[in-house]
């Protein structure tokens, strides 16, 4: 009997084993990184730009060029490298911290000045390296160590919708929402992806990919009930959803 | 050469794209600003990189990419902008990447001023951001200096792969003088940057720029290798100059516009029978400490001027080891040391008027 | 008659169970008779000849545990 393999572990992935907790939805969104650099022949002049959280030593973990940026500035990382070499593929990928706490300003200009960059922005609604605090985009009522009775709106504020808000600024090219909590929605995820990178391939501006993610670990869940717990509670506060594509004209 | 009449902060824009910078990030602050809006055209004109960024936090990080991907790269700022690259100097200086840095500087501390000072000196030569690094800090006096220096910063970066520090204060960047941008400086011998994470991976293999050792003997191993750079530095490319200071009774110790100012005063002094000479650090990091051990026998006092509360006072008392009275004379605010007032100081310390 | 078979690299899975859940056919759980190099329990497949090779494990594994083959019937080699 022959055989043909049909999934197997992404040359865009290096050997290192992954440093995340055990299932953790990072490592899903990282192959989808991987493949879709692989898939579109992008790998081998690609740059991309860890953070500071629990992804903060990916630089190890994808086979590219990798430079490893300060706490909320990948984005102006990613600017720095691209002006100089516009013909080179850089994303940055980012935690909630990271892109929607200290560095929402550069993420913003980075979109503002429509910069031919990719995010891949993961909201997982707490800070997971340093041990769970409240992030931008805690739900509201959700615990964490920074707000142990729960998120209140009166002295913390509403949770930020971030591509809700980056959809308005008109620099932005394409800002999609997704998730990675079935197949379904796995595939799905990558085909957004795969038109992130396309859009920079031919040179069309700044997109961003905002990943439904969890966090078993400070959540205080096992692997599939947080998934489950971001189907609940993640996604009818955060919509799936394209919010702008401006390669079919403003929506 | 012929030689044109450039405003300083223009010249030293120009200097820049004498020297092959790829790109510049920066962000507009006063007295610097004429840097970025010419480089906002010129750049242009020669087809290399220009944003105006949206903060110094921004800029400097931009600059990192660049500096990471093998670009000759340029950032400037004054002293409270600078205050907020430091988080951002020191990655460049932890990932090795060659960057260079202008410090048009103005009275502090916080907002302080808008008009000249020195007082970022402890800033640049004690770190300014964390972890133990140094710049390469180079402090002209003149723009011709300042052109010839900053020319030759980007061959210094790239041979060091560290951030370098043009540290001149707000009269530099304001006055105007006749340059001659397209004099010669010295070629550094450069390796190609094979290191670089360009995304040409079909040229080298995978390249990470990083700052980031978790194992701490990681850590400590990579620091002693950023250490033999400072220690190179020390013992080989200080600079300075020494002005009138054979048979000087005195050595005035001032460098950037304070110094021009003290060759005024020494000629003031001159006609007054005062033999007094001008030490002239060059480098401020690494602080020219040669400088102070050959001395001559007739000097007896050092006077140390400075637009600052006295941040370089430190350096001499440890270049002096001891053995001279130190003496100070300072001005800040944004206030310009007059030669009078210097020469002034220098009587003091002859009469016997003047206090360490 | 199984369509495809797996392959695990059981020294990468970290036991997280999320491909246990997501098998159509069930066939997938922990295997609490042992641990990997890393201290974890990894996975295993309980009836093989079941296996559809319909990658819904591999999909959802954060690790790369896993390699899916689907077997080709020797008329349809491509």
């Amino acid at each position: 009997m022959n055989s043909k393999i049909v999934y197997e572990k992404s040359k865009g992935l290096s050997d290192f084993h992954l440093s995340y907790c055990p299932g953790c939805t990072h490592g899903i969104i990282h192959k989808l990184v991987a493949e879709t650099l692989v898939d579109l022949d992008l790998l081998d002049r690609t740059v991309g730009i860890s953070s500071v959280g629990c992804s903060a030593l990916n630089y190890d973990f994808f086979s590219c060029d990798m430079q490893q940026a300060a706490h909320g500035r990948a984005p102006a990382v990613a600017t720095g490298i691209k002006r100089v070499r516009p013909d080179n593929i850089v994303f940055t990928y980012q935690g909630d911290g990271d892109l929607a706490s200290i560095g929402i300003a550069e993420a913003i200009h980075a979109a503002h000045r429509g910069e031919n960059i990719t995010i891949v922005f993961v909201n997982n609604a707490i800070y997971g390296m340093t041990g769970g605090q409240m992030a931008p985009t805690t739900l509201l009522g959700q615990k964490t160590t920074t707000s142990q009775d729960g998120r209140q709106e009166a002295t913390s504020g509403l949770p930020l919708r971030v591509s809700e808000m980056m959809a308005q600024i008109p620099g932005a090219t394409y800002i999609e929402r997704v998730s990675v909590h079935d197949p379904k929605h796995v595939n799905k995820a990558k085909k957004a992806l795969k038109k992130a990178f396309d859009i920079q391939n031919k040179k069309l501006g700044f997109s961003m990919i905002e990943f439904i993610s969890t966090c078993p670990v400070n959540w205080g869940m096992n692997p599939k009930d947080s998934v489950d717990w971001a189907v609940d509670n993640m996604i009818p506060y955060y919509p799936l959803g394209v919010y702008k594509d401006k390669t079919v004209g403003e929506k | 050469m012929s030689k044109v009449l450039m405003k300083g902060n223009e010249a030293m824009a120009l200097a820049a794209i004498k020297a092959g910078c790829d790109a510049f990030y920066g962000y507009p602050i006063t007295p610097q600003n004429e840097l970025p809006e010419y480089l906002s055209k010129h750049m242009r004109i020669h087809g290399r990189a220009f944003v105006q960024s949206e903060s110094e936090v921004a800029a400097i990080n931009m600059v990192y990419g660049a500096a990471g991907a093998g670009a000759r790269v340029l950032t400037s700022s004054s002293s409270p902008g600078i205050a907020l690259k430091q988080e951002g100097i020191t990655y460049i200086a932890g990932a090795e990447l060659p960057a260079v840095i202008i410090n048009v500087m103005r009275g502090g501390p916080g907002l302080g001023g808008i008009q000249p000072s020195q007082a970022d000196y402890n800033q640049i030569t004690r770190g300014g951001g964390n972890g133990d690094y140094s710049l390469y800090a180079l402090a002209p006096e003149s723009l011709q200096e300042t052109v010839d220096l900053i020319k030759e910063s980007f061959e210094i970066a790239d041979y060091f792969r560290n951030p370098v520090m043009i540290a001149v204060d707000g009269l530099i960047g304001q006055m105007m003088e006749p340059v001659d941008v397209d004099k010669e400086v010295k070629k550094w011998d450069l390796k190609p940057k094979t290191w670089a994470a360009d995304g040409n991976r079909k040229d080298h293999p995978k390249n990470i720029i990083n700052s980031l050792y978790l194992d701490p003997q990681d850590l400590e191993n990579h620091n002693i290798k950023l250490q033999k750079k400072y220690t190179e530095m020390k013992e080989n490319h200080q600079r300075y100059e020494l002005i009138n200071m054979e048979n000087a009774e005195i050595a005035i110790v001032a460098y950037g516009s304070v110094a021009r100012i003290a060759r005024t005063a020494i000629e003031i002094l001159a006609e007054k029978g005062i033999n007094a000479g001008i030490i002239r650090p060059i480098t401020i990091f690494p602080f020219p400490e040669k400088a102070f051990k050959e001395l001559p026998s007739s000097v007896e006092n050092l006077l140390v001027a400075e637009m600052s509360m006295g941040q370089m006072l430190q350096d001499v008392k440890l270049a002096n080891e001891c053995r001279l009275p130190i003496h100070f004379y300072g001005r800040v605010g944004g206030i310009v040391p007059e030669a009078e007032e210097i020469a002034q100081k220098v009587i003091d310390i002859i009469g016997g008027q003047s206090h360490e | 008659m199984a369509k495809g078979r797996i392959i695990i690299d059981l020294n990468r899975c970290k036991g997280c169970n999320l491909c246990t859940y997501y098998c159509p056919v069930h066939i997938l759980k922990l295997d609490e008779t042992t641990t990997n190099d890393r201290g974890y329990t990894p996975l295993m497949v309980t009836e093989p000849e079941k296996c559809i090779a319909c990658a819904f494990c591999a999909t959802m594994c954060p690790d790369s545990v896993i390699t899916v083959e689907r077997f080709v019937k020797e008329a349809n080699n491509e």
